[in-house]
């Protein structure tokens, strides 16, 4: 039968709250966390946040009529409690895959996270989380080449990969950055990362960055006798400038580049990642800015999230954090979304913060990179907790060494094989990792030294965002 | 503190030139690579055996011994044929690979007989 239309305000709960629906497979699916204002019922709260993140506005209007919005609209389907917090509580909201333009996490991004943070019924609003259909995930390119791919070019088997940032971050000249650059690969890392601030600044423009980091790594690889790169930050103010500098880093033999896709943009990092795949060159992700949108755990969006929204947007690296070191992450959280990140299937798991299985299909995975206030002395936990398909980083932990940067390079390849070749010996290294360690030493005055130089440091202050799983 | 030292590695010298995964660590005896056999064998992996000159060893592909050891379970039977492999090729590196033909990839790769560095 025809609806007629009557102008004025409705309850959202009377279009988008039905807790009756079963969500199809084909659905994409998303946990808020919604803190309401005082006297707003919990599904009103949530019928509001799932019209104004879809097909809803504050009033009636005529012009719903010339459409199915029963075919288009978001449906608030259930709310649950929040573990040990009385404000706040979850709502699940699925929208219809027509809402969204296939490949576009700029599109997902401007429904789900749009207007609707800022709408005054909910007083704080997070997104916990996301189910992306596998009928939207194919519609993404994903990583441009993954972590079987990677491992193939770079030759690297059986172990996580190894890298720096070079330090300082700011001021220095690019003869003296490639120095920095050939002194941590010909000691044994994998890799060398730009800081993600270093773009194309007056002291250091990109093009001579990228000549002189190309003689380092040509001459460490002929030195090693390895495969060698550094990631060459691409991240620019316009598009159009992010594109010529990735066409020379392929013209000079670079194998990776690097972007920064939250403060580069969503547009710009699914772009550049199509472009990567179609040129062969490898693409390391930073996330500047994502602990403005995840660290408040009433408010933002979840890190789980930003992680998914990076898998379809593409990168073949992400920085994840790493539980040990001088930044943020709780260890079962971040093992959820290290799994997000490079596993093809990812269960619901409460106790991991994960809400809903996540299929990846034919996906590629990309490698977690570990990176902060990390040295030696924690790597028997980090490739406990990151397994092989990981980037480890030590920045400090190399450029700090008391001999120089090829030692301490040096220092943290011994440390990462002697924990390597002791877990697959079938030692709880992690336990352990002390012996390991200093066994290891014994063969190398370079980690000997690194231990003697890092032993008491340690970072142990209290995460600020908790998983939710327990009643007070 | 004590005094700091020269990092030893340079172009003319070809003992700087390294062969990724354990290779800055001591060589490993035949207990050790015992070991890291049955690891492979534990995950399941599919174990071979290659070789190469100590000078090709940047190229993607080094000589197969054989065969992959497809289903392969006994430590001895593989351990036996990088034994082999090393018997017939001495001044070479023999490496241990482990195929996970589930990632597609290399589960494991080592080497567990050091060529002369030339």
């Amino acid at each position: 039968m025809a609806k007629t239309y009557n102008a004025g305000v409705k309850e959202y709960r009377e279009t988008y709250w039905m807790p009756e629906y079963r969500p199809k497979d084909t659905d994409l699916l998303a946990c808020f966390k919604i803190t309401p204002q005082p006297g707003v019922p919990r599904e009103e709260a949530a019928a509001a946040v799932a019209a104004e993140s879809s097909t809803g506005t504050w009033t009636t209007v005529w012009t719903d009529l010339l459409t199915d919005m029963d075919h288009y609209k978001g449906r608030a389907y259930a709310v649950e409690d929040v573990p040990g917090n009385d404000e706040a509580f979850y709502a699940f909201i699925a929208y219809p895959i027509d809402l969204f333009e296939e490949g576009s996490v700029v599109n997902v991004f401007t429904s789900l996270v749009g207007n609707v943070f800022g709408f005054k019924a909910v007083r704080a609003l997070r997104l916990e989380d996301v189910r992306f259909p596998i009928a939207y995930v194919m519609t993404c390119n994903g990583p441009p080449h993954g972590i079987q791919v990677e491992r193939d070019i770079m030759n690297k088997y059986g172990r996580p990969l190894l890298g720096c940032t070079i330090k300082p971050k700011l001021g220095l000249s690019a003869k003296n950055y490639g120095r920095a650059v050939y002194e941590c690969l010909r000691g044994g890392l994998d890799f060398t990362k730009d800081d993600e601030n270093v773009n194309s600044q007056p002291f250091m423009r990109w093009r001579q960055r990228f000549d002189f980091v190309m003689d380092a790594i040509d001459k460490a690889e002929r030195e090693t006798g390895e495969r060698k790169g550094h990631y060459l930050n691409v991240t620019s103010p316009t598009p159009d400038e992010m594109f010529k500098r990735a066409e020379y880093a392929k013209e000079i033999g670079a194998p990776i580049i690097m972007h920064d896709y939250i403060t580069g943009g969503f547009c710009a990092n699914t772009g550049l990642a199509q472009w990567c795949r179609d040129n062969g060159v490898l693409l390391h992700i930073h996330r500047a800015m994502h602990a403005v949108l995840d660290r408040n755990p009433n408010h933002g969006i979840h890190f789980r999230v930003l992680t998914k929204i990076l898998r379809l947007s593409g990168g073949d690296h992400l920085h994840t954090g790493t539980v040990v070191g001088k930044l943020e992450g709780d260890r079962e959280s971040t093992i959820g979304w290290i799994d997000l990140l490079r596993d093809s299937y990812v269960k619901e798991d409460r106790s991991r913060g994960i809400f809903f299985d996540q299929d990846w299909g034919a996906m590629p995975g990309a490698f977690a990179v570990a990176s902060g206030g990390i040295h030696v002395w924690h790597m028997p936990a980090l490739v406990t907790i990151f397994g092989d398909d990981a980037v480890l980083q030590f920045g400090g932990g190399t450029l700090g060494h008391p001999w120089g940067n090829a030692a301490g390079a040096a220092a943290n390849r011994v440390a990462l094989e002697a924990c390597v070749q002791a877990r697959n010996e079938g030692v709880a290294i992690e336990k352990e990792g002390k012996e390991v360690l200093t066994n290891a030493a014994k063969h190398s005055p370079e980690l000997k030294i690194a231990m003697e130089t890092w032993k008491e440091i340690k970072f142990e202050f209290d995460t600020v965002d908790k998983l939710d799983v327990s009643h007070k | 503190m004590s005094t700091m030292q020269d990092y030893q590695s340079s172009l003319d010298d070809p003992s700087s030139r390294k062969f990724e995964t354990f290779s800055y660590l001591p060589e490993m005896d035949q207990a050790r690579i015992r070991k890291q056999v049955e690891y492979i064998v534990a995950k399941g992996w599919n174990p071979a055996i290659e070789h190469t000159e100590p000078e090709n060893a940047f190229d993607h592909y080094w000589y197969m011994w054989k065969l992959p050891m497809f289903g392969e379970t006994d430590v001895d039977t593989v351990l036996a044929e990088a034994e082999a492999c090393h018997k017939a090729h001495p001044d070479n590196h023999v490496r241990l690979v482990g195929y996970d033909n589930y990632a597609q990839s290399k589960g494991a790769e080592m080497v567990v007989f050091r060529g002369k560095a030339v």
